[in-house]
């Protein structure tokens, strides 16, 4: 049944850019807090550390997910044993969004307003107290937002690990609607991701909003 | 006195410079003490330069300057927000400049700080504002929601206790960070230029409450401005900076009353009875005509009672004496004062007219002719 395809394909696009993106958080966080604080003059100032990380995520921000995919083959199946479905698909994923999720936050953390870090210097506040209470509730609003781009950024590399064989929606408009020429699925696909990024990209405003306290 | 001051007192007693303790006893109970202090930036830009100085406890400290003059520089070496490159700071005799991160917490804990641009924390309420330094030095919740209470109330915000900063207004924010400066019970407390961004009226109450928490709570302040009403209103001493080096210091009233380097003359200049723009003009060099009047300005410094008798003073210049702009302010028990006078047809020679008004002022100065 071809609805039953459709349901199977949301939940695999669904769990392919959940997983992704939750790794991405956790890993994506304290990179960001990193790459901000180990600057010159920050908190943790090391500037050699800081250019070696920063470099590594350029490379990586600088190869686009197709070919990223395909490269990163030999590693992935290193990793979870196959090359093919949803879980093969998580690993080039994740390796994607985990820098291009650290820039977005990375921005944010580095608009905090140094008054704010020197006030709680002035405060008697030890360096992790500072990214706990000043760096990153300070920068969660933006922080939120990057989150928001990063999901739907996800949505769209995950049709693209769809055609090449990880299952989801891509990879249902890819099969039947391309190779089939049937219309009636393609625009049934289309529909859904419209919805989803929709509902993600007004999920994460609104709450962007309402942490925003500026 | 808390316990980590005590054990500070005892672990780091400097060596002292035995002819200065006989010459400047006051020097070893100052509060803070910056001896021959330099601040250099990149190498090149000297911000601080030569700075020795002693501020004493309970005492209302004012440092004034140009922007530029390294105000913010030095205020910072108290808390060592900034690194000195050279020289000493010492905080009840103590030497700060090795302190690692452990003792520096300790020290700021010691240390209030309020800004110009208050820095509270835009995603915390008040109550999160004022109570954040007591949390990060694991303060247990019954004192800390007590110690906030009691703040609040200080700086009259009990009701606003909920707001985010974004909805307070300049004067309340900054009496959010007074309250914050306030919660460990500190013993300095910096200003760095805590009214520059209010109106004069905000400024006024925000001083008010300065002086009110120095005398009540006995702490020392030291303040960075660049307005000299904020030091006439607030401070016991001041110095003046310029380029990084101290250019003029003393009690308020004595520079107020006879500033010496140009920079505190310069500062000083929008508080003073200045000749009114139209006879400037007119101020002539030489005696052009027989009729034209002498116009003298006269200063004093006296202590509060000691305004000049006028009849008298007038009496002696002789002739008709116009009053052109004058006026009293008392500072620090001090009446400091200036007159600018006109003297017309008086029979004595202007020369003679300085030195008489000169029994009555401090200093006494032809400024010219007008016709």
């Amino acid at each position: 049944m071809w609805f039953d395809r459709l349901v199977q394909g949301a939940i695999d696009t669904l769990l392919m850019v959940g997983v992704s993106s939750l790794i991405a958080l956790l890993v994506g966080i304290p990179l960001a807090v990193f790459l901000v604080t180990s600057d010159k003059g920050g908190i943790y100032q090391a500037p050699a550390l800081n250019r070696v990380l920063g470099a590594f995520v350029n490379l990586f921000r600088s190869i686009p997910f197709l070919i990223l995919m395909v490269a990163l083959i030999p590693f992935t199946r290193l990793i979870v044993g196959t090359t093919y479905g949803v879980w093969a698909a998580v690993v080039p994923l994740t390796i994607a969004a985990t820098p291009f999720f650290a820039r977005i936050a990375e921005v944010s953390l580095r608009e905090v307003d140094h008054g704010l870090i020197e006030a709680a210097q002035a405060m008697g506040c030890r360096r992790w107290h500072i990214i706990r209470h000043v760096l990153l509730p300070e920068a969660l609003p933006g922080i939120v937002g990057g989150f928001t781009i990063t999901l739907v950024t996800m949505i769209n590399s995950s049709a693209m690990a769809g055609a090449i064989g990880a299952g989801g929606l891509g990879d249902i408009a890819y099969r039947y609607g391309y190779q089939r020429f049937d219309t009636q699925i393609m625009l049934t696909v289309i529909v859904l991701l419209v919805v989803l990024v929709t509902v993600i990209q007004l999920g994460g405003d609104r709450l962007a909003r309402v942490l925003d306290k500026r | 006195m808390s316990a980590a001051n005590a054990r500070l007192r005892d672990l780091d007693i400097p060596p002292r410079d035995a002819e200065q303790t006989q010459l400047h006893p006051e020097l070893n109970r100052a509060h803070v003490r910056f001896i021959n202090l330099g601040k250099t930036y990149d190498g090149t830009v000297q911000a601080l330069h030569g700075i020795d100085l002693a501020i004493q406890h309970g005492e209302v400290f004012g440092i004034i300057g140009r922007s530029g003059a390294g105000k913010s520089s030095l205020i910072r070496t108290i808390n060592r927000l900034e690194q000195p490159s050279s020289g000493r700071v010492l905080i009840d005799q103590v030497d700060i400049g090795d302190f690692d991160e452990d003792r520096l917490v300790a020290l700021r804990r010691r240390i209030g700080m309020i800004f110009q641009h208050f820095n509270l924390m835009s995603a915390k309420t008040v109550w999160q504002n004022v109570e954040l330094p007591l949390k990060v030095a694991g303060i247990p919740k019954p004192q800390r929601e007590q110690k906030v209470r009691e703040l609040l109330e200080l700086v009259g915000l009990q009701d606003k206790h909920k707001a985010y900063p974004a909805q307070l207004s300049g004067g309340q924010k900054q009496r959010v960070g007074i309250a914050r400066s306030l919660v460990h019970d500190p013993e300095i407390l910096l200003c760095d230029e805590a009214t520059s961004a209010l109106d004069p009226e905000t400024t006024q109450s925000i001083l008010a409450l300065l002086r009110e928490i120095n005398r009540r709570l006995g702490l020392t302040i030291v303040l960075i401005t660049h307005e000299m009403a904020v030091i006439r209103d607030i401070c016991d001493r001041v110095v003046v900076l310029e380029h990084g080096k101290i250019v003029e210091q003393g009690p308020v009233w004595q520079v107020f009353g006879s500033p010496q380097h140009t920079v505190s003359q310069t500062l000083l200049a929008p508080l003073q009875h200045a000749l009114p723009q139209e006879l400037q003009s007119r101020l002539q060099p030489t005696q052009v005509s027989a009729d034209a009047a002498v116009v003298l300005r006269l200063q004093f410094t006296g202590s509060a009672t000691d305004e000049p008798d006028l009849a008298a003073l007038f009496g002696a210049l002789g002739g008709r004496v116009r009053l052109l702009q004058g006026g009293v302010e008392r500072i620090q028990g001090h009446a400091l004062g200036q007159l600018l006078l006109a003297v017309n047809g008086s029979a004595h020679s202007a020369e003679e007219l300085r030195n008489r008004a000169a029994n009555w002022a401090q200093q006494a100065q032809v400024l010219g002719y007008v016709v």
